[in-house]
């Protein structure tokens, strides 16, 4: 973990919700994908945790839908803003887990470490295969983004407007060594009713500090008590007890 | 430079100002980012006889000036804490700390306290009488006078080490059970606990909490705990630890003026990290402006 002011290099919308915010600073806490940061937010008491989407050397990218006051706010940073980030929290996926030919399961924003992760996995020589799952048409992003980096790439939308018509689990019917998993906890949960491979989750809870020391954001699993923001935010879904 | 260090219960401490219980957990976390021994002390994550697994999620809500938390003294029981977390603690602290008691019955503080009593790194027993979300334990002692003199007379039975009780603010007449925790042993008193607050969701139009009502602390109560440590100052004679949404060097010397020996910072600790360490450093600095020459002269000053 480190703390450090950021300077927003790029915050532009996707679509008419989801934005794509590149920080810029040390980023060199930011070991692997599925780890997070906590963003501090003018006027807010509590950091906002986000998932790493993309980093280098310099920079890391967060990909955000707008769903509350914090979001809000981001979604109206401009280039050259500062930001005071605490980086490098939370455990990240395992890149072997999901063996050579993992799905990317992805729901809305869920996406977002998905990508980084994918990118990882092709520099691995790994096969990947991403599943991303929208509502409807005007949600979709990241698509080419997946496709770019030579990934497969299935969409679907619940209402047929776009890809595949159907919940992402419904794309799952395939060959596939494990997967790897972020998005709503319906969909985490029905995607592990969909496969017996071994898959890692990552989850997201309210928290408070986000590095471990508030138990603010523990959950029972079946290895004992986890904290989301330390001991996760990726779990084995062998170990997830749902409360949905 | 100004002279920092304050003297609370006969142990010296290098300066006033320790994390409070529950946002530092047994320190290694944030031994990892800088050298926790700039603290005056800390008090350790809050202590029962058996594990406790805390209340479900979500446990934490926010507010303008502030949150509120609804942990419900997640823990692993005293026993564990012994064995492993603080021979860990240990390594990367090496003051005497501070060890924080809950219990559900008079029996269970003293016990906690006796074996803690027995731990060579623990220096004080912070019997925490206030913790407003578990139910049937922990207010419950801290809100009648006659409870909260009984553990505390159990505890002082059973533990050698000086004693501090953690008041609760969620009451009519705090000085009383002050008061009442000084007549019957009380080394010193730290306060005040989270004061009992709720939020509601507007999208699922029910509590945010899954207990409903959860403890606020932040800069939101900062003024409330000032004017409790104040009519607890004339009220008592033995030292008080003020806490209360301290996020400032000025604030640690507004607490002190009240009647405060020491302070504690909790809520400040989870928005930044660094936040005791940086008080520290700017605590020289902030004296020489108020022309304060030794910060332990500045105790109740203000009365």
């Amino acid at each position: 973990m480190q703390q450090g002011i950021f300077t927003v290099a790029e915050n532009r919308p996707l679509n008419d919700k989801v934005s794509r915010l590149v920080l810029r600073g040390d980023a060199s806490a930011v070991k692997r994908p599925g780890q997070f940061v906590q963003l501090r937010l003018p006027d807010l008491y509590l950091r906002r945790p986000f998932s790493v989407c993309d980093r280098d050397a310099d920079s890391f990218t967060i990909l955000f839908e707008m769903v509350g006051k914090g979001t809000e706010k981001l979604r109206a940073m401009k280039t050259g803003d500062e930001l005071d980030v605490l980086t490098g929290l939370g455990n990240g996926f395992d890149l072997n887990a999901g063996g050579d030919m993992p799905l990317l399961i992805g729901g809305g924003t869920g996406l977002s470490p998905l990508y980084w992760l994918a990118k990882e996995l092709m520099k691995r020589q790994k096969q990947p295969i991403a599943l991303l799952g929208f509502n409807t048409v005007s949600d979709v992003f990241y698509e080419d983004a997946f496709r770019t980096l030579g990934v497969e790439t299935v969409v679907s939308t619940v209402d047929g407007s776009y890809g595949m018509k159907g919940f992402v689990t419904e794309a799952m019917n395939r060959e596939h060594s494990g997967f790897y998993a972020c998005g709503p906890e319906a969909m985490m949960k029905a995607v592990c009713a969909c496969t017996d491979k071994p898959g890692q989750l990552s989850l997201d809870k309210r928290m408070g500090c986000g590095f471990g020391a508030c138990m603010g954001c523990t959950v029972k699993t079946n290895n004992g008590l986890k904290r989301i923001c330390k001991d996760g935010p990726v779990l084995s879904s062998g170990e997830v007890i749902w409360e949905i | 430079m100004g002279d920092l260090s304050v003297n609370l219960c006969g142990i010296k401490l290098d300066n006033p100002v320790i994390p409070a219980s529950g946002t530092f957990g047994y320190g290694y976390e944030y031994a990892q980012l800088y050298d926790i021994n700039c603290l005056g002390t800390f008090s350790f994550k809050g202590t029962t006889l058996e594990m406790r697994a805390g209340n479900p999620l979500p446990r934490i809500a926010e507010t303008n000036a502030g949150m509120l938390n609804a942990v419900g003294l997640q823990n692993p029981g005293v026993d564990a804490v012994i064995r492993e977390e603080l021979p860990k603690l240990a390594k990367v602290f090496h003051k005497p700390v501070i060890a924080n008691v809950s219990g559900f019955s008079v029996a269970e503080y003293a016990e906690v306290c006796r074996r803690l009593d027995a731990v060579p790194e623990v220096g004080w027993l912070e019997v925490n009488i206030s913790c407003p979300n578990v139910h049937g334990g922990g207010m419950s002692f801290g809100t009648d006078p006659k409870a909260a003199a009984e553990v505390t007379r159990a505890v002082k039975e059973a533990a050698a080490k000086p004693v501090i009780v953690k008041l609760s603010p969620n009451v009519t007449d705090i000085a009383e059970i002050a008061g009442a925790c000084e007549d019957a042993g009380a080394d010193a008193l730290s306060l005040i606990n989270t004061v009992m607050a709720l939020r509601i969701d507007l999208k699922t139009k029910r509590p945010v909490l899954a207990n409903t009502t959860g403890g606020l602390s932040g800069p939101a109560v900062f003024p409330l705990a000032l004017r409790m440590v104040w009519q607890v100052y004339e009220a008592v004679s033995i030292p008080i630890i003020g806490l209360g949404g301290i996020q400032s060097a000025e604030d640690v010397i507004e607490m002190m003026l009240a009647g405060a020996t020491a302070v504690q910072l909790g809520a400040a600790n989870l928005v930044n990290p660094f936040a005791c360490r940086d008080i520290i450093d700017a605590l020289p600095e902030t004296m020489e402006r108020y022309g304060i020459k030794k910060l332990s002269e500045l105790t109740g000053g203000a009365h």
